[in-house]
């Protein structure tokens, strides 16, 4: 058994108190902050929607309806599916799939400039630059996109003016705001994990590659890439986890006809004041989330650990 | 394997802004030599050998390869393999893998691959080991599998850049055989890059003493050390003692010098100096420790000092001695069995062989 020898190095190491205090604030997020409140969401999930006076009574017992409900629809609906909901559920997923494909494509190239480059000062000045506006909150952001956008926005604004187009384009409809929003939303957190493990790679390994005769794609595709993995995978997942969770961003740059998941899951809680069954869309939301990603991490092989990394 | 090609340095500058890396390099080295550019770190080794690499581009001035102007081919496309200070394994690639990159570039096939890393392996007494990732084998593996993979690609000529230095003595001295060994298996052109005089030394046909991105000199190991051409060389290849001065007389090849502390002493004038020696002239003369004996000779070739302290040093003896003026002085004895001390504080007086000194311009000598 390894794990009572980690818990012991782990004491020894850091010290009787120190080593304490660690693990109760840790034990503290992860068991009061996280894993409590997930459970009794949890809970909430498989019970009925009862008014205050029958709850704790017999009639609050545990069920599948709340499940039930998101695959089948209300009872007597005359679709065999719930395909409102369903096809909503697939479309985020799909969609955060997207914008975190994109995301990689586009970070990428900029995350191996900034790792590579010798330039010191310029290249924080760069990462700087890149952080900044991240200390505007994330309602005027998507705000801001959505007047860039916008039918009268700068964008519509400079493509007439330069005669690409005669009417303005209703880039909120479709879509391509809501993805260019995720997309700038979660940037960062795919750019930082993959810039941190570029800029630990060996830049003699490059040059020896290329000393033996290697293109450029293959010196990515079996140098970089290779060693980048586990930052590539930590910034997915990120990504891909907080664009299918999002909420800001499909509110404020969603189209009159789309709508995403977790405006679903809102709505069950806010509009119509059935936690129950907001939370098992929620639950079920997670679930394929933890899923997808612990599928993928499985087809390109790689270990929980990495993502520590 | 390929037989090496010459390697041709025709006025090479290199300069990164104001900062001039390599200034006016001439050098000329033969087709399946070991030729060493030695010096201490920063002056400029290292940037010669990136530019013949083709990781850099001359400021100006033409490497040639085989003859073949090598201006704008890049490293990828010369007949030159490099093996990095810190050998630049990939970390992530087992052993054969690593060993035979170069072809997998080329479209190989797996099983030509394996067939051709196994034979390296032998080659490099690692059989059985290609299924290995790197970070599990020894550094002395290490060392051997950045060797076969660099000559897997069957270069023309061989980079080495410092490969040994981050080896244990014993292993240093081992792989320095071995590196030879190899060398004059394959006939290829080495070029090798070191601050360290030993490997240059033993290892190699030609060195390069480089300073300041200056190349002080170009010979065998033996002109380097015996007849070195500049105060520099003579001070950082090997152990020197130099005595300061003015030239007062010159003779054909030989040269007395008024050195400020030991009075006058003769010396032949180092080859690289005849002819450009005056009377007058600030000059520096250099005598190596193990050419000192006890006993007199010449009134010009005999000092005489007293022994400050004696180190043994197992094949040797180190005699520190100080003369006139606190001027210090080292002698190296062989140790002969004879168990025989000089005492501390006496006064000894002791001689060279004219043709065992130099003398030359005075001129900057290696820090220590």
């Amino acid at each position: 058994m390894r794990k009572p020898k980690m818990f012991s190095e782990f004491f020894k190491n850091n010290g009787l108190l120190m080593g304490g205090i660690l693990m109760f604030l840790v034990s503290f997020w992860i068991i009061v902050l996280i894993l409590l409140p997930q459970l009794s969401m949890l809970d909430f999930s498989f019970r009925y929607n009862l008014p205050p006076a029958l709850q704790g009574t017999e009639a609050d017992s545990y069920t599948l309806d709340n499940y039930r409900y998101l695959v089948f629809g209300p009872e007597g609906a005359s679709d065999a599916f719930n395909k409102v909901d369903l096809m909503v559920f697939v479309r985020t997923i799909l969609a955060a799939m997207a914008v975190t494909v994109l995301n990689l494509i586009l970070c990428y190239p900029l995350a191996y400039f900034l790792g590579q480059s010798k330039g010191g000062g310029f290249i924080r000045l760069l990462v700087i630059m890149l952080v900044i506006p991240y200390w505007i909150n994330e309602i005027l952001r998507a705000f801001a996109l959505r007047i860039i956008f916008g039918d009268g926005g700068v964008l519509n604004g400079v493509m007439m003016s330069l005669g690409l187009i005669d009417q303005p384009y209703d880039f909120i409809n479709a879509d391509i705001a809501l993805y260019a929003g995720l997309g700038y939303a979660y940037i960062l957190l795919m750019l930082f994990p993959m810039y941190n493990v570029i800029e630990s790679l060996d830049r003699n390994q490059i040059e020896a590659a290329r000393d033996m005769g290697a293109s450029w794609v293959r010196i990515h595709r079996r140098i970089v890439i290779p060693h980048a993995k586990p930052g590539i995978a930590s910034g997915m997942t990120m990504v891909f986890m907080l664009s299918a969770g999002a909420l800001a961003a499909p509110q404020v740059l969603g189209g009159t006809s789309s709508l995403w998941f977790t405006q679903l899951v809102y709505q069950w809680f806010n509009d119509t004041l059935n936690w129950q069954q907001g939370a098992a869309y929620a639950i079920v939301l997670l679930v394929a989330s933890i899923a997808i990603v612990l599928g993928f991490m499985k087809i390109f092989k790689v270990n929980m650990g990495d993502i520590g990394k | 394997m390929s037989s090496g090609v010459d390697v041709t340095l025709d006025n090479v500058w290199i300069k990164f802004g104001d900062f001039v890396a390599v200034r006016e390099a001439n050098v000329n080295i033969k087709g399946g030599d070991f030729f060493s550019f030695l010096g201490p770190s920063g002056c400029g080794k290292t940037t010669i050998l990136r530019a013949v690499s083709g990781f850099l581009n001359p400021s100006e001035g033409r490497v040639l390869i085989g003859g073949k102007d090598m201006a704008g081919i890049g490293p990828n496309k010369r007949p030159t393999a490099l093996i990095f200070q810190n050998l630049a394994l990939f970390p992530l690639m087992k052993v054969w893998e690593n060993i035979t990159f170069s072809m997998e570039v080329k479209g190989a096939s797996a099983v030509e691959r394996r067939k051709r890393a196994d034979e390296l392996l032998d080659m490099i007494a690692l059989q059985g080991q290609g299924d290995k990732l790197p970070s599990e084998l020894s550094g002395g593996q290490k060392q051997r599998v950045a060797i076969a993979r660099a000559l897997c690609a069957e270069p023309d000529v061989l980079l080495l850049d410092e490969p040994l230095s981050a080896l244990d003595l014993k292993l240093r001295q081992h792989m320095r055989t071995e590196l030879r060994e190899i060398q004059q298996r394959v006939g290829i052109t080495f070029i090798y890059i070191t601050h360290d005089q030993g490997e240059a030394l033993t290892m190699s046909d030609s060195v390069a003493v480089m300073r300041n991105g200056i190349i002080d000199q170009i010979g065998d190991g033996h002109a380097v050390y015996d007849t070195p051409a500049t105060p520099f060389v003579a001070s950082f290849v090997g152990e020197n003692n130099v005595f300061r001065g003015k030239i007062s007389a010159i003779n054909g090849n030989e040269a007395v010098i008024a050195t400020n502390r030991s009075g006058e002493l003769l010396s032949r004038i180092t080859p690289a100096a005849v002819g450009k020696l005056k009377v007058g002239d600030d000059a520096m003369m250099f005598v190596r420790p193990e050419v000192l004996n006890v006993g007199e000779g010449t009134d010009k070739t005999t000092i005489s000092a007293k022994v400050l302290n004696e180190e043994f040093e197992g094949n040797s003896y180190s005699v520190f001695l100080e003369g006139n003026g606190g001027k210090r002085i080292k002698m190296a004895m062989p140790n002969m069995g004879q168990n025989q001390h000089s005492t501390k504080g006496e006064v000894v007086s002791f001689s060279y062989d004219v043709n065992n000194a130099v003398v030359m311009p005075a001129g900057e000598l290696a820090s220590e």
